[in-house]
């Protein structure tokens, strides 16, 4: 995916994160040409991906660097070299969104803010406050009605000879 | 599939943190005679989280919906960017990638649904825009916008990658829109930056410093609000401006509303059909106050 990059930065000048990335996108994609795999997995930069899309659309190979870092992301989530915060905000959704088949903002929150930092909750209570009394915080998620075929679509995948 | 009827996704914002932007999208429809109702049973469209811990299991997530829309043979419309581009990324991935494809198919056929790649997913901006159209627009203006500069926050994700909707660089649809409702589009170079989306949370100096970029761009450019055309973007803009405001020394307070709330004032809708009140930074006074003499 990333062979044709010419190396210009066009992809790190775009990036309105990568001032704060340990690696640029640039440099990542030269470290995985030179396999240095490893180097990129455990690159915070991965969790500092917002998904804009920004480097995507005006790199001159055609590289699509937001969908090299999903992969990188699910890789590095896998075999554990990650930075905490960033695929655990990421688990999170996907246990709400597995069990409820919606996202529900307070509870994701909490399970994301209860497995790495608890004080960030409340320091968050003044803006919980004032959403609440604006009617803009729930604390409970509805579920789905076909939540069942939802969790036996998921498990279809988990079958040898799927592909997933 | 076309006609001027659609399944509505109004994605998990909208059922709680964006109940404004929910309902002011309905009565928006209504006024201009869209049908779209509300897709039953959607679920999660994947989001950006989901795509970032299993590809599959995303595409699952997000092809369920397309599998509902289908069946009820209507195409998808959203107005979360978020949703529209994991629900039309997925949908270009299921026709282009054939391995992809057979394992969602096979995945949602265990739930008893199928999916034949016959629905599109469209943002409710660009039905506005392309489908209703100018004339049809400013038919239905009963209070213009009386110039109010508006800076036309676009986003990222409602135009890149795919550049369907309008330019990924520099789109413009939403600042026409503005205008057939009387506004004035205010100079907003940042119109495409990132907001930082859920680094918000997870990065939270990142986020403010992403967002506080936004706010001032804006108000350089002498808009009296921002409009968005995603919930999330709408929260990152709005909740964090006493915060940024106290970090950078400087007042960053502007009212952030949602396109579909400009156009219902302009088409003469109530405050509570828009739910205005629920503006953090209020909204209401700003456009009651348009049509009072200075
Ligand atoms: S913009 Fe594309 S070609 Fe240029 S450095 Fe980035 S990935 Fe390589
Ligand atoms: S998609 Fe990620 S790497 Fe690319 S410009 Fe946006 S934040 Fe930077």
């Amino acid at each position: 995916m990333v062979a044709p990059c010419i190396q210009c930065g066009t992809c790190t000048a775009s990036c309105p994160a990568s001032h704060a990335m340990d690696l640029s996108p640039r440099r990542i994609v030269a470290a995985l040409r030179a396999g240095q795999r490893d180097t990129v997995l455990s690159s915070r930069s991965l969790w500092l991906c917002a998904s804009c899309y920004a480097c995507v659309v005006r790199c001159p190979s055609g590289i699509p660097f937001t969908d090299v870092a999903y992969a990188l992301k699910r890789e590095a989530a896998r075999t554990g070299v990650d930075d905490r915060r960033g695929s655990a905000l990421a688990r999170a959704f996907v246990r709400v969104a597995d069990r409820l088949g919606r996202s529900a903002e307070t509870e994701l929150l909490l399970r994301y803010w209860l497995s790495t930092n608890p004080l960030r909750a409340i320091a968050a209570l003044p803006l919980a406050f004032r959403l609440w009394r604006r009617g803009r915080l729930s604390l409970f998620g509805r579920g789905i009605v076909g939540r069942q075929d939802l969790q036996r679509m998921m498990a279809a995948l988990e079958r040898p000879g799927s592909g997933a | 599939m076309s006609g001027r009827a659609f399944s509505y996704f109004p994605g998990c914002s909208l059922e709680c943190s964006n109940r404004a932007y929910d309902a002011s999208t309905r009565n928006v429809a209504a006024v201009l005679g869209i049908q779209m109702p509300e897709l039953e049973d959607w679920n999660c469209c994947g989001a950006t989280a989901y795509f970032g811990v299993d590809e599959a299991r995303a595409g699952v997530m997000a092809a369920r919906n397309l599998a509902l829309a289908e069946a009820r043979g209507h195409d998808l419309v959203t107005v979360c960017s978020g949703c529209y581009l994991a629900l039309g990324k997925t949908n270009h991935r299921l026709a282009e990638d054939a391995d992809l494809r057979r394992d969602v198919q096979q995945a949602l056929r265990a739930g008893g649904m199928d999916y034949r790649g016959t629905v599109t997913v469209r943002h409710f901006l660009d039905v506005v825009v392309r489908d209703v159209g100018e004339e049809a627009v400013r038919r239905h203006v009963v209070r213009p916008l009386q110039g109010l500069p508006v800076a036309c926050y676009h986003g990222c994700q409602l135009s890149r990658p795919h550049g369907e909707i309008d330019d990924p660089e520099f789109p413009d649809v939403m600042d026409r829109l503005v205008g057939w409702l009387g506004a004035a589009p205010a100079p907003f170079p940042l119109k495409t930056r990132c907001c930082g989306g859920m680094l918000m949370t997870t990065q939270p100096g990142l986020g403010r410093e992403m967002t506080g970029k936004l706010l001032l761009a804006a108000k350089a450019g002498g808009a009296h609000c921002v409009a968005t055309a995603c919930p999330l973007c709408q929260v990152n803009l709005e909740a964090y401006q006493r915060a940024i405001g106290r970090e950078r020394g400087e007042d960053c307070r502007i009212p952030v509303l949602y396109f579909t709330q400009l156009m219902g004032w302009a088409f003469g809708l109530g405050s509570g059909d828009l739910r205005l009140e629920e503006a953090l930074t209020p909204a209401r006074e700003l456009l009651a106050g348009l049509g009072a003499t200075p």
